[in-house]
């Protein structure tokens, strides 16, 4: 039978089929960190059960660590009290911690991806919806919840039914200034934030093949954005290229021998999908988002459409915004470049592309916030740090900061803050926030003019990019 | 896990669409490291007004409605993956959400909680707003065992799906871990006869 390439990742990794019921899925990598873990822990303690698998799990602080000052005691005792218990659980379990201050620490899906531990062909799984972003490698990776965290440290498997397959190609040549982030935005904007529950995408076409590593995790992090447990992308000699020589990527011959056994993953020619869609890539604009969920978005000179419906006036109303308006010359004070969508070290170059000899409008706090201390470093050493600082940004340290606004990095009520992290949920980046999500290069673009501007208008400032 | 069969109860409306987890229990919340205490914060931003009053225009401070049934708008409990907010569900007292559209991974953290999630067409679910909305006595029953939501007052009634493993599992109060821990000499044998996927 023809099978696709989520068929046989799936398929070779289910331990036994329940009758009438779910499978038990066996899971290859388990990444946690210190939000969604102490209570799955606790639940073993209480019932005395030990952990499986402990070198199959990697540990990170990332969602609630402050990125000011990480060498010093965390201020907000809560927080300090969760990340002092994801070091005595992974103390008193064996778990590997990349923990505050540790060279790989780091959002978990750039820290994984970077050290070699994302690789093809594998199931992984965290509690965190985002885990989707490993699907780039052509791996199975979802998010889970504290529950079936503890499943997985009990069994190191987890029951599940099989989800249906979407297919979304995307052909054709992209404009300039048209980065992955506007592809993926492009298509939830199309499809709808639920058109993907109860499926598993994978994205194909020449676009993505052309797409770099960081493109493509961009792109598959924000599959959850479409309700879609998860998203992949074939691998290819990008992939691989990627993968070899990181830290805990195979080396020598098991390199050889892996890849041999990857490059047999691509869907076959002929295969089924439940579901298809297809773009043309010339149809994509850069994306601007004027709502309170990722799907309402728009190209960035195009105006906020009209729609009489209570679910979407409300959300008008929360963002400040009308039916019909252009937000194009709206006033920002706000800019974040950073979450697990867009903190990679492409996207720093790209920002830095745009931003190198200009100057930030004097109205806007711009914060560069790196997903891992590797990027971190990588900023320094590729000397994009002194494009920031010269333009008046302020880099902080690793972690998901204003993405979600668990520790200080929160946007005041009622302020507008373009944002290239993946939710634009009504207070997400903190109470009252107003959240515009929008590409790297859309961001930096507005931090340097204090307005959203028209991108596409502008000279290609890609160039950085690959 | 706490057991579910049969449920009678009022109900709570909450025509809503696209209801996501960070407004079930906002990030602020999620400092805790252990799972008690979530369901006053269920809601937060919607509930409380900025300076900490009530807001009276939420239905949770609505006194007229109250019950173990959540019947909310299109799409619930998109976004995040925090177990939380099926936590705070379930520390407020629900048992039993209505939608016409459910997040997966919500939907799964409701299940692992003893939260059934209730998926009906939107027709029902309109209907079932309607009449909550209108009479907040409005008895709802929930027969898990023959998979049927019924309006008592109305004669509205509609079946609705559930994995049978998954019945299973709420009927008895057993949880996924009993069930993969009997499986351990399989999962060892399949680790074994790995080569290279
Ligand atoms: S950066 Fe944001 S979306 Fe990504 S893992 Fe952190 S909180 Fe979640």
């Amino acid at each position: 039978m023809k099978k696709t390439l989520f068929d046989k990742v799936w398929d070779s990794h289910v331990v036994d089929t329940v009758p009438d019921g779910p499978q038990i899925l066996y899971i290859d990598k388990h990444l946690i960190h210190e939000v969604t873990s102490p209570q799955a822990f606790a639940e073993l303690e209480e019932r005395n059960i030990p952990l499986f698998r402990k070198e199959q799990v990697v540990a990170t602080a990332d969602h609630n660590v402050p990125t000011k000052d990480q060498h010093l005691p965390i201020q907000d005792l809560l927080s300090k009290k969760q990340v002092e218990m994801l070091s005595e659980n992974c103390e008193k379990h064996g778990v590997t911690l990349y923990g505050l201050g540790h060279p790989y620490q780091g959002i978990v899906h750039v820290m994984a991806p970077e050290l070699g531990i994302t690789q093809p062909g594998m199931t992984m799984v965290c509690g965190d919806s985002h885990t989707s972003t490993h699907g780039a490698f052509g791996t199975i990776a979802f998010g889970i919840g504290t529950s079936q965290v503890a499943q997985v440290f009990a069994s190191q498997c987890l029951l599940l039914s099989k989800p249906k397959s979407m297919r979304i190609t995307v052909n054709g040549k992209l404009k300039k200034n048209v980065l992955p982030k506007d592809v993926i935005l492009y298509i939830i904007a199309k499809l709808g934030t639920n058109s993907g529950t109860g499926y598993f995408v994978e994205y194909a076409g020449d676009v993505f093949e052309n797409m770099s590593m960081e493109g493509r995790m961009t792109v598959c992090n924000m599959s959850i954005e479409m309700g879609a447990r998860g998203g992949m992308i074939a691998p290819d000699q990008t992939t691989f290229d990627y993968v070899k020589g990181r830290e805990f990527a195979p080396k020598g011959e098991e390199f050889d021998k892996k890849v041999a056994y990857w490059k047999t993953l691509p869907t076959d020619e002929g295969a089924e999908f439940d579901l298809e869609y297809e773009f043309d890539a010339a149809d994509i604009d850069p994306i601007i988002t004027y709502g309170t969920n990722p799907g309402m978005g728009m190209g960035i000179t195009e105006s906020i459409p009209e729609q009489d419906d209570p679910t979407f006036r409300k959300s008008l109303e929360y963002m400040g915004l009308k039916q019909g308006e252009q937000l194009l010359g709206k006033k920002i004070n706000y800019v974040f470049i950073g979450s697990c969508t867009n903190s990679r070290i492409e996207d720093f170059k790209i920002a830095a592309s745009y931003i190198r000899g200009k100057q930030k409008a004097p109205n806007v706090n711009a914060l560069i916030v790196p997903g891992s201390q590797q990027v971190a470093r990588q900023i320094k050493e590729e000397g994009l740090q002194e494009i920031f600082e010269a333009a008046g940004f302020e880099i902080r340290q690793s972690g998901c900061s204003a993405c979600l606004g668990m520790n200080e990095d929160k946007i005041p009520a009622g302020e507008y803050c373009v944002s290239t992290s993946n939710r634009n949920f009504e207070g997400r980046q903190g109470q009252g926030a107003r959240t515009i999500l929008a590409s790297p290069l859309v961001a930096a673009a507005t931090a340097v003019n204090g307005s959203i501007v028209d991108i596409s208008a502008e000279v290609e400032t890609t160039e950085f990019a690959s | 896990m706490k057991k579910l069969n049969t449920l009678h109860s009022t109900a709570i409306p909450l025509p809503i669409e696209n209801i996501d987890t960070d407004q079930i229990i906002p990030a602020r919340f999620l400092k805790a490291t252990n799972k008690s205490g979530f369901g006053e914060n269920l809601f937060r931003d919607w509930r409380y007004n900025k300076d900490g009053s009530e807001n009276e225009d939420f239905i949770l401070n609505n006194e007229d409605y109250s019950g173990e049934i959540l019947v909310a708008g299109n799409n619930f409990g998109c976004g995040s993956s925090r177990e939380h907010a099926a936590w705070a569900l379930e520390d407020y007292g629900f048992r039993v959400i209505i939608s016409s559209y459910f997040a997966d991974i919500f939907k799964g953290n409701a299940l692992n909680n003893g939260i059934l999630p209730i998926q009906v067409s939107k027709e029902v679910l309109n209907q079932i707003l309607h009449e909550v909305d209108n009479d907040p006595k409005t008895l709802l029953t929930v027969d898990l065992e023959n998979q049927e939501l019924k309006v008592e007052s109305t004669g509205i009634s509609t079946a609705f799906e559930i994995d049978s493993y998954k019945k299973m599992c709420l009927l008895n109060g057993y949880d996924d871990i009993d069930f993969l821990l009997s499986k351990k000499e399989k999962i060892e044998a399949f680790e074994a006869s790995r080569t290279l996927g």
